[in-house]
């Protein structure tokens, strides 16, 4: 039989984008450590639509960490205390008995609030229109083996391709900035030589959509690497500066 | 009446002779023409990427708040193609044989070989598009092994190709919404197909944040609404797939095909709780390097590695040597559950064998395993808690996939025309199960290598005709009906959850329409199924609105789907009176205990009419017609 713990969960409640918000307080006893977050979540629900109450709203799909669609600010941090994990992937074995916990969605001017803890995150969609793939049409792709891409560019490439697309990053950065997002998918496609063609457009075009969508700048604060349940390095924002001047200045090249 | 439309002449040439007399559309008129893709997996977005390349007006609807979220996400371990890179005696028709052999002789052949040869295409076309596969230091691509196959066939990224795939269709679907050859409906949901005059020509819908119940009309519909996997709610899909797009597709009138095959994968995580959500896959490749084993005397509660190696039973080596730990999915799992039957299973529960990678670190050193599996590795000490670095993780089988689906012919049309249901979606490549690294090769040859071609082929033949249509009764009904559901579905205002309805008929379907089935079982799951759908009916809580982001409610509509559909599931296999791949019936089996398949009676694909709820189906066969390959008994001995 596995342990049992009870907590205090203060979450936020939002009828919708344009309604006020606030916290409200769930005691919830006899929490199985074994469980995750969202299985928590799950319980907490069951019983306030037994007890006639709405149940709190949350995104989620594939629980196991890769689709991207969880994520809450658990105490502070983007899914939670556990380095490189999702919320989906955090299991109650992290928290202590008697223990308050603080449940609030992604809040940045870039995400805007659906509902709960469900936010908005088509901005990021509307990034990757803006330059986030190689312009490559089914049935124009040469055999795979034409072009040998050394070990290294290849493995770094799929460093930044891990993103899964969550926000975390947004969300733990003091400014709401996007830039690692942005930097690792630059970065996944202009590390390639299959993505080197549309270099320079891919680097302007998908900044310039990250700005008009009100995400602020990096500062070098680097509390986006650290929320990222990928892991995913700043050296990748890095890259897409470097990118960004030259594709700026030609005389650079 | 079934026709599948299978072209004429030798195996080989069918697909390029077939691709040649197909019909086409030239540039000038495809846009005329309007296409609704339903799902954006790799099947979905790969679809609606090529259909907006080539100038179609496409329109892609996913429930998720993004189309990179479809659960081919998931997909850990690979995909297949006929390569030949590692110079170990593949081809196109040894990855055909392989997997028609894999799915147990129920597939159709035209189909499968059809497969096989576009595999080498996606890989193409996925590196060009920069998906980061592995790679050799020389600079070249790597491939790994996967069940069922003696050749290294399997291209990967890490631990997560259905990612990176994805990523990749995704993008090129991104690239087409730029230029708005397609239109995105993200957080839609499809929620009743229309049919005019015979044919499928639109989607109702409903916006999940508004509530908002719409009409989209099209002179084609494309279903790649994935699988039926979350009937037996635990299984390791998300949360969020359903059997609702093809269902209610099904009620208007497309056939059903061969819903009993299911997969069940032997590499889960243990089931550890009643409140648990869902299970969570570690990836086939693992056998690779992992040694499956339990301790030879039951009961034995000494901690692994306490365990002397002759007193271990490595069952799955000792009883098929030339696969070992690589046999096929059905089979590896139908042997943890035998063992595991007969007392012999491991951890707190007994239901879980080890899955071992002492052997593998010694031989190639920790690095190198976790450069492999790192992140497999991660998730499983994140899951339980235990490192599998140092002792051996734990695992026991769960649903993963659904062979059966819509019924389709070889243009992938279902016998509705003007709709086409492609990936998972369909029944049509796997048989009676599908090999490791084949759902991701099926998905992307329909989208990208598929498709395209045969849906021109049906639309040159029709007049477009998407904004006439829409004024057409049937849509004004649809929108009325799918409204009705709804608010019935929020005036019950019951006693219980809708996730505990949804757990009760999981637990029956996994209990009597499993891993192995009997006759006797699955008569009481037909009758246990209606009592529990008449009970939802009339007790289940779903509060709020139904104009409103109403989570709950979503999650109604699906079940309801569930439990209409639990029962042709459990139909079909009673009435397949064999066992094969993924269907095991617990009458039909070898004195050795496989599969026995029988091929005089059951050598067809079971295509079910909808005849109204709780009414008996009508069962259409295709038979199966075998002009290539030997039929004989698998062996993977």
């Amino acid at each position: 039989m596995s342990k049992k713990i009870n907590l205090t969960l203060k979450i936020w409640r939002q009828k919708n984008r344009n309604a006020p918000g606030k916290f409200e307080t769930y005691k919830t006893q006899g929490v199985d450590v074994d469980m995750s977050f969202l299985e928590m979540l799950d319980v907490v629900n069951e019983r306030l639509t037994r007890e006639g109450k709405e149940p709190v709203a949350f995104d989620h799909d594939c629980r196991e960490g890769i689709c991207g669609a969880c994520g809450a600010v658990v105490n502070g941090q983007p899914h939670g205390p556990m380095r490189g994990t999702t919320l989906c992937q955090l299991h109650m074995r992290n928290f202590k008995d008697g223990e308050t916990l603080i449940i609030e969605p992604w809040k940045a001017q870039g995400f805007p609030i659906n509902k709960d803890l469900s936010v908005d995150r088509s901005a990021f969609d509307r990034i990757i229109t803006s330059g986030g793939f190689v312009s490559v049409k089914t049935g124009q792709a040469p055999d795979a083996s034409t072009l040998p891409v050394p070990k290294d560019a290849a493995d770094t490439a799929m460093d930044a391709a891990q993103c899964i697309g969550c926000g975390a990053c947004v969300a733990a950065c003091p400014n709401g900035s996007a830039m690692l997002f942005v930097g690792a998918k630059v970065s996944h496609l202009n590390i390639l030589p299959q993505g080197a063609p549309e270099k320079k457009a891919r680097v302007l075009n998908m900044v310039a959509q990250m700005d008009k969508e009100g995400f602020g700048n990096c500062s070098n604060a680097y509390e986006c690497e650290a929320a990222c349940p990928k892991e995913i390095s700043v050296a990748h924002i890095a890259r897409m500066n470097k990118d960004y001047a030259r594709a700026n200045n030609p005389c650079n090249e | 009446m079934l026709d599948s439309k299978i072209p004429t002449g030798s195996l080989k040439d069918k697909w390029t002779s077939h691709k040649f007399n197909n019909k086409l559309v030239n540039p000038a008129n495809r846009r005329k023409y309007k296409i609704i893709v339903v799902g954006t997996g790799l099947a979905g977005a790969s679809a609606a990427a090529s259909l907006g390349e080539m100038g179609y007006q496409v329109e892609s609807f996913c429930f998720q708040d993004s189309p990179r979220r479809a659960h081919s996400i998931a997909a850990q371990g690979g995909i297949n193609a006929a390569k030949n890179y590692p110079n170990d005696g593949d081809s196109v028709r040894r990855l055909f044989y392989d997997t028609i052999k894999g799915g147990d002789f129920r597939s159709r052949e035209s189909n499968v070989y059809r497969l096989a040869e576009v595999s080498n295409n996606i890989i193409d076309q996925c590196v060009a598009q920069g998906v980061p596969f592995a790679r050799e230091y020389s600079g070249y691509l790597d491939n790994r092994s996967f069940g069922g196959a003696q050749v290294s066939r399997t291209f990967y990224a890490r631990g997560q190709t259905g990612q990176q795939l994805l990523l990749g269709a995704y993008q090129a679907l991104m690239k087409e919404a730029g230029k708005n050859n397609v239109i995105l409906h993200p957080r839609t949901e499809m929620l009743d197909l229309v049919v005019v005059d015979g044919v499928a020509r639109g989607i109702i819908v409903r916006d999940l944040l508004t509530g908002k119940i719409e009409s989209h009309a099209a002179d084609a519909v494309v279903l790649a609404t994935g699988g039926y996997g979350n009937v037996f709610y635990l299984s390791t899909n998300a949360k969020g797939c359903n059997v609702t797009a093809t269902w209610r597709a099904h009620k208007k009138g497309a056939f059903f095909a061969n819903p009993c095959y299911t997969q069940i994968h032997p590499t889960c995580i243990p089931v550890h709780g009643d409140y648990q959500s869902k299970l969570t896959l570690m990836s086939e490749s693992l056998r690779n390097d992992g040694r499956v084993w339990v301790p030879k005397k039951a009961k034995d509660t000494r901690p692994a590695h306490e365990i002397p190696e002759d007193e271990r039973d490595y069952f799955l080596e000792r009883k098929y040597p030339a696969f070992g730990n690589l046999v096929p999915r059905d089979i590896a799992s139908r042997n943890v559950k035998e063992q595991c039957d007969a007392g012999r299973g491991v951890g707190d529960t007994g239901m879980a064998v080890y899955l071992d990678f002492k052997d593998a670190i010694a031989r190639l050193g920790q690095e190198a395993i976790k450069e492999k599996y790192g992140n497999l590795f991660d998730m499983y000490a994140k899951i339980t808690g235990a490192d599998p670095y140092q002792t051996p993780m734990m695992i026991y089988p769960a649903v993963h996939y659904t062979m059966g689906g819509l019924w389709v012919d070889y243009n992938l049309m279902s016998n509705l025309p003007g709709l086409f249901v492609v990936g998972e979606a369909n029944f049509s490549d796997h048989g009676a199960n599908r090999l490791g690294a084949s759902a991701l090769m099926q998905g992307l040859a329909d989208g990208y290598f598929v498709l395209p071609y045969t849906i021109a082929n049906y639309l040159a033949q029709v007049k477009p005709s998407s904004k006439e249509i829409i004024t057409r009764g049937e849509f004004k009904q649809a929108e009325e009906q799918v409204n009705e559901k709804i608010k019935k579905i929020l005036s019950i205002k019951g006693k219980t959850t809708v996730d505990e309805f949804h757990r009760q008929l999981g637990h029956l379907v996994w209990e009597k329409c499993g891993m192995a089935r009997n006759e006797a079982g699955l008569k009481e799951a037909l009758k246990l199924i209606p009592e529990i759908r008449e009970r939802f009916w009339n007790d289940v809580c779903i509060l709020g609105s139904g104009e409103d982001f109403n989570q709950a409610l979503e999650r109604a509509g699906r079940v309801a789907d569930f439990l209409e559909f639990g029962e042709l599931m459990c139909l079909d296999a009673l009435e397949r009176r064999e066992s094969c791949g993924g269907h095991f019936r617990e009458e039909y089996q070898t004195p050795e205990g496989e599969a026995l398949r029988n091929d005089d009676l059951f050598s067809y694909v079971a295509a079910w009419q909808f005849n109204g709820v709780g009414q008996a189906p009508i069962l259409h066969k295709e038979e199966l017609k075998f002009e290539e390959v030997h039929l004989a008994q698998r062996s993977y001995k």
